[in-house]
Formats: structure tokens, sequence, C-alpha cells
């Protein structure tokens, strides 16, 4: 015992009072999977970083709401001119960052030069693409000039990469952010907890919560008894559907399953034999049913797609028919196309659950078909190298998080290889439409086309699974965006 | 002493200078490339281009070796590429929470193992003794980190009286501290006590054999004295080597339990170093633990030598 006493004095322990318990909660533990690796959206690419701190310490021009719908933030209006080439933003008027700096027009453009410059480590560059020219005529006003017509402009500028930093504070917001929110940064032990507070000044309505405690629990099991022990009062997104059930049952807890904009694919490899041939990946897609991978691996939990779209959107067709199990077609196609005996391949999975256990259902009905699954179990690094990079696989499980992603089959090299022109005319006729119900049958098209080509087989939508204390309202059910504001929580 | 000491420093020099270039031979083949990691599905390649500069990530292998070797003389560590500050501080941070969880294991399998041990050595072949070696094969064949989300559902969901796991940092008090770290230390403690409970006894079953005994005991010692002073003292030397062996295991194990337990200590931070291909931090924490096991087989050693006076003469 002595030893114990000494390595903790030694660590610099003081003897402090327990917490007391009888004050008024104004604060919340949100448990989240993964840890952010730094506090500035708009230099990674890891969701964590937007969930923790997007709407909360950052905030872009404007933002998606609980409904996927584009709202103001810091601007408080915008107009867009006829031509769909030049968009004006008003910004509001006395917003200042945590470190008391003022928002102006300047903040904008160097927030968005700073995305486009050679160097930048913006993981969403595209977004930023089409900009020709930003001016700032006043300190309240942004006029940003278009290359050429883009529909998903002010979208993208919804996204937690386009949040407005300051020059002053934007170099070391990665480990100190300073952002315009309602919420700022107090404290980070890395590998356990984060913390906020609500900042006083903020230009909105005064939130209910005043701190905001993020806690990172990567094993489910752990997720699980945490909720149960009180110790988190929310799960973000909770990792093991199989619990569930246990959860819906405990009366102090609420679940609520909800969506994503996570399309969940197996992806082939289209460059490669066998794959290249339409009759085989007809003929896979036909071989599998989704109700049986969403059944087994996801508990039933999660939402069928038929193409590359979410059905959150407007533009959503459902194909979830267009291609139906029907493993003698699959046969049968496999036959016409050169192997009346199946063939041998392999499936490689990132880490994630859903990957895994549907990966194992997946294989498990190829093979009823005859077609010999291995399965290559790897780690995301060596996925993104091996898959992504070096297109070194024939077949793998992995969602598609970003919003309104159809854009990658345009992409020649990317990695199922696809290689379509007429796709790549119709998804850049899509994205310079202005007008809304023209773009919408375009995309309409555009699913359909994924489809007629089988590129991938489409399974579902990720799911998100919230879990939170029975008297905590607020808590975002579904994710649009993957962020988790805390403005919107309320102790009932 | 002084010249077994200094060939025992050697040697310890040589075994960390190879787990360097092993570690760092090993990284280098395995594919996978920190930038493509951070920047993720949708960015460009120059982005993903833009951060290895950044990180000096395209620089030969050898010159990237030759830093990082004179990083760790001087005492600097690098820049966690994923969390992009220095890992000395991370590894600091971190290890008030691995240590502490360390000792307090140690103690807990050291205080309930050899007394258990000794205790069915002096009763071998009754009921107490054959009760003992039952429930040391159960810890031993109990995993600990399944032993550890049952201590979770027990103490932290059912009766509430521990956290579930987290750390809330020795800032909040001795106490609360202290209460995160009893689970998971019981969990890591349960094996190990299991194994020192079953060599103590057997060690002190041989030493029982020894002539020195029966010369204690003719010339008038108490059963209780010829205990204490002669037989115990000699069969701790294997119970020390197994202390010293078992720190290794407790590292590994340590990875494993403060992940059940969600605790941020040097365990968590190398598995997570390694799911996000934060090499360096990798290299820096193999070079680390190697250097603790080395360290940790350095100490049992001279050890020995205060055990055993013949071996300070050798």
């Amino acid at each position: 015992m002595r030893l114990i006493l000494a390595a903790t004095l030694l660590a610099g322990v003081s003897l402090g009072a327990l917490p007391a318990l009888s004050q008024p909660k104004d604060s919340v533990t949100l448990c989240m999977t993964l840890e952010p690796p730094i506090l500035d959206p708009t230099q990674g690419a890891a969701q964590a970083i937007k969930e923790v701190t997007y709407g909360n310490i950052f905030e872009g021009l404007v933002a998606l709401d609980r409904t996927g719908k584009i709202v103001p933030k810091l601007a408080e209006s915008w107009s867009v001119s006829a031509d769909a080439l030049t968009y004006t933003f008003k910004l509001r008027a006395g917003v200042k960052y945590h470190d008391g700096a003022e928002l102006t027009s300047a903040d904008v453009k160097f927030s968005f030069d700073r995305a486009v410059a050679p160097d930048s480590k913006n993981a969403t560059k595209k977004v930023f693409a089409p900009i020709a020219s930003i001016e700032t005529p006043d300190p309240l006003t942004v006029k940003i000039t278009l290359k050429e017509v883009s529909a998903n402009f002010l979208f993208g500028l919804s996204y937690g990469d386009a949040s407005i930093l300051s020059p002053g504070s934007a170099k070391d917001a990665s480990t100190k952010p300073v952002g315009t929110g309602a919420y700022k940064y107090v404290d980070w032990s890395r590998g356990n907890r984060l913390q906020f507070t609500r900042n006083d000044g903020w230009w909105g309505p005064k939130p209910a919560i005043k701190d905001v405690i993020y806690r990172f629990i990567s094993d489910p099991q752990a997720q699980l008894a945490a909720i149960q022990a009180g110790d988190c009062d929310a799960l973000t997104n909770f990792g093991a559907s199989e619990s569930i059930e246990v959860l819906k049952k405990d009366p102090k807890l609420k679940v609520a399953v909800g969506n994503t904009e996570g399309e969940t694919i197996l992806a082939m490899n289209n460059a490669k034999a066998p794959f290249s041939d339409l009759r085989v990946r007809k003929a896979i897609a036909h071989a599998i049913d989704r109700k049986t991978v969403i059944d087994g691996a996801m508990n039933g939990a999660a939402t069928p797609i038929g193409s590359h779209f979410s059905p959150n959107h407007p533009a959503y067709v459902d194909l979830t028919g267009a291609v139906p199990y029907d493993p003698a077609k699959a046969k049968a196609l496999l036959k016409e196309a050169g192997f009346p005996n199946g063939f041998s391949t392999t499936l490689k999975l990132p880490p994630p659950s859903y990957a895994r256990r549907s990966g194992e259902i997946v294989a498990a009905m190829l093979g009823e078909v005859g077609i010999k699954v291995s399965i290559e179990p790897i780690e995301f690094p060596q996925w993104l190298e091996r898959v992504y990079k070096n297109k070194d696989y024939d077949l793998s499980i992995i969602a598609h998080t970003e919003p309104l992603d159809i854009e990658i089959y345009s992409r020649p090299d990317y990695y199922f290889q696809y290689k379509s022109e007429a796709f790549a005319k119709l998804n850049r006729q899509a994205e310079t439409t202005a007008d809304d119900a023209a773009r919408y049958k375009i995309y309409g098209e555009a699913q359909k086309m994924l489809v007629d080509d089988q590129v991938n087989v489409f399974l579902f939508m990720l799911p998100k699974t919230t879990v939170t204390r029975a008297n905590l309202v607020g808590m975002w059910e579904n994710w649009p965006l993957p962020v988790t504001p805390a403005t919107d929580l309320i102790w009932k | 002493m002084l010249g077994f000491a200094l060939r025992r420093f050697l040697g310890l020099l040589a075994t960390l200078a190879a787990t360097a270039v092993v570690v760092f031979v090993v990284l280098e083949i395995l594919p996978g490339d920190p930038a493509a990691v951070m920047m993720g599905v949708n960015a460009t390649p120059e982005t993903v281009a833009a951060v290895r500069a950044e990180y000096g990530l395209d620089q030969p292998a050898a010159l990237r070796f030759v830093h990082w070797i004179a990083g760790l003389m001087t005492g600097d560590l690098g820049n966690s590429y994923t969390y992009k500050v220095p890992i000395s501080g991370l590894i600091a941070e971190r290890g008030q929470v691995t240590l502490p969880l360390a000792l307090l294991a140690v103690t807990l399998a050291s205080s309930i193992g050899i007394p258990l041990g000794m205790l069915a050595a002096a009763r071998a072949n009754t009921r107490t003794d054959s009760a003992v070696m039952v429930l040391s094969q159960i810890g031993l064949a109990v995993p600990n980190f399944w032993f550890g989300i049952l201590l979770v559902l027990t103490f932290a969901v059912t009766l509430g009286w521990f956290p579930s796991g987290g750390f809330p940092g020795w800032s909040s008090g001795l106490w609360v501290g202290l209460r995160s770290l009893l689970l998971p230390a019981v969990a890591l403690a349960l094996p190990q006590a299991a194994i020192i409970a079953r060599l103590t006894r057997s060690a002190v079953l041989e030493a029982l054999q020894e002539d020195f005994v029966r010369t204690a005991r003719a010339k008038g010692l108490t059963w209780r004295q010829t205990m204490t002073g002669h037989v115990f003292r000699n069969a701790m030397t294997p119970v020390v080597t197994i202390l010293g062996l078992q720190f290794s295991v407790l590292v590994a194990g340590a990875i494993v339990i403060e992940n059940v337990f969600s605790l941020p200590g040097l365990g968590r931070l190398m598995f997570q170093s390694i799911s996000q291909h934060d090499i360096i931090v990798v290299k820096d924490l193999v070079v680390l633990f190697a250097g603790l096991v080395v360290v940790m087989n350095f100490l049992v050693d001279l050890a020995y030598g205060w055990i055993d006076p013949r071996l300070r003469k050798g």
C-alpha cells in the first residue's frame, strides 16, 4: 500500500472532496465510440471531430437542421443571383469569437481561402472548388462568385469543413479551438474526456445545458455498462445492436433508431475479372437478400437501399425491388458468364461491426450460388492502403457516410473502378442544374444507371442508435450530418 | 556487484537498440499511410501529399530512422500524427493511469497470492490446500477481460459502488482516482494472484524438504520461526522471478483491461495508435514498454542478490 501511495503522490495528487450530488442538473455527459483526433473541423476527415465541435464550438454560414433543411447560422440571410452564379451572404451583426474577436466578412474569405490553398488539409476541398472569387464589400457582406452553376454549393457550406474561423486563432484550433458557437472549449484529457462550457456571449438563445462532457468508450459492452450504471447520460451512436432490446426494457432509458447518410455497400472491383463482367455483378446482386443481411447483421434496424442514394433526400427513387433476391437467376447468370460451378474470391472487411457482420452473411449467401468467398478482416489503415488506394481487392463492405456522395461514381480512378462517361456526364448535369425539380429528375436517372450497370450491391443505410436517459430530451435521432448540438438538449 | 550491474546494464542497452530497429522495420513494411488515415476517403491526393510533407513522411526511411533515434536520445519523442501534440506529454498523462494500475495489481496479486500459497503449503494435502488450489485453477482459467466485465456488471451496474469505467483524473482526489482503478486492478491481479499462489506453494514445499529446515527444527526453533526465518526467504527467489516476468504480462493485460474499463492509460494509447496508424506513437510506446520490461528484469536480477547473498559474488 505504501508503494501505491508513493506512486500516486509522485504523480502529483491532492486529496479532494467528492463532488456534491444534489445540485440541479445542468450538465450532460455524452458518450461516443470514437475520439476526435483534433478539434478543428476544417483540418481532418474524422467524423468525431465534427460530431463534437460543429454546432457547438464552430459554426458555418449555414447549417442543416435536424430534418436536413438548410437554415441560417452566421449568415442571417442570403440571396442568389438569377444566373445562380453569385451568392451574397449577410452576416449576423455583433457575433464574437470566444477570444473576443468580432466576426467579419474577412474571416469568411480567410476561412474559404485557407480551405482551397495548395497546402490545405481540408478533407472536403471539393465543396470550395466551384468558387471563382470572394469579395467583402463591407464587414457584414460576403459575395461569392462561382465559376459555374453548382447546385449543391450551399449544401456543401453546411458541412463542418466549411466552419468559419478567425485568422487570429485558426492556426492553433486543432488543440485550442476558438469559434463563435454556443459552447467554448475548457479541457481535454486525451483518450478520456473532453469538456466544453456554455458561452454566455453567444448570439442565440441561452442553452439549458451549461457543461458538456464527452467521454470516449470504444468497447460496445463498456458503453452498455456505462449507460446502465448512469456514468453516461447518452450514447450518441450505440454500437451493439443486439443489446438494443435489453436497453429498451429499462424504464430509465430511451432508445431511438434513426438514419444517417451512410450508404452501406458491397463494393466490387469493376476493373478486375470476373467482376468486370456485368452478368457476374448482376448474379451477385441477385444472390443477396437485403432483409437477411439487415436482420442478421443489424438486428433488423436498418433501411434497405437499391442504389447509392439516401432515402432522406427528396430525389430518392426506391430501387430496392429492381434486382430482387433470386438465387436461381444468379446461378443462371453465372453459368452464362462461364462460371457454371461458381468461382473463388475474397471479401476484405474493415473493423466496424456492421461490415464484419454483414460480410459473414453475404459470404454465406454467395456460397449458396457457388461463389466461394474467403473473408479477410483488415484494419482500417490497411483498408485505405490496399482497397481504397491500390484497388487490390475483389469485394469489400463499407459505408459511405458523406451526404449526397453519388458523385464518387463519376471518378474513374475511384476504388470500385467504374469508368462510365455517361454517368459522369449525368452527374455533372445534376450538379450544374439549379432548378430543384429538374435536378432531382436527373439524380433519379443517375440512381437507375448505377443499378443498370450494377456497379456495387447496395445494401442498407447505416442506422444511428441513440440511447439517452429518459428525462433528457432534444438529442438528434437522425443524422443528416453527424452532429450532436448541445444547444438542443434539455433535462425534463 | 558493480561489475554484475554494469554487464546487465550494457545488455539492457543492446536489447533496447535491437527493439528499436525491429519495430521501425516492421512498421515500415506494414501497409497503411498515416496521412491517408487522417484525411479519409474524400480527400484529394494533393491534400494527402500536403499532410505527408508536414510530417516528413515523404523522406527516405533511413533518414526518418536517424531522426527518430536522435530524438529519442535527446528526449524528444516527436509529435503524434493523430493528436498533433508532443508524445512525451501523452505518455506522461497516460502513465499516471497505467503505473498506479500496474502497482495496484502487483500489490493485490502478491498480497493475495503469497499468503494463500504459504497457507496451502503449510497445510499441504488437506482440504484447505485443495480449496486454494481449486481457486487458483479458476483464477488461471478465467480470462481477465471477461472477469472485468463481470466485475462491472456486479459492482457498477447492479450495486453502483464503483464507476463502470473511465478515469476522472487525480485532480478530482486520491480516493476518486483509486476508486476507478480498483475494479480493473482486481481483474488484472486475479490470474497473477493464482500463479503466485501456486508457485509459492511449490517453492515453500520444496524448501521444507531441505536439510537446513531439519537442522533448524533440531536446534529448537519453533515451526513458525523456521517458516519465517528460513523457509520463506529461500522460497522467495522463484516468486520474485515470476513477479518480474509477470510485469510484461501485466503490460499486455493492461491493453485489454484498459479497453474494457475505457481507462486512458498507456495500453489504450497503444491500441488507439495502432488502429489510427499513428506509427510514431506505436514506435515510441514499444520502445518504452521494452525499456520497462528490461528495467524490471534488471531489478529482479538485483533483487536476487539481495535475497540470496551467494549470487552477489557470482
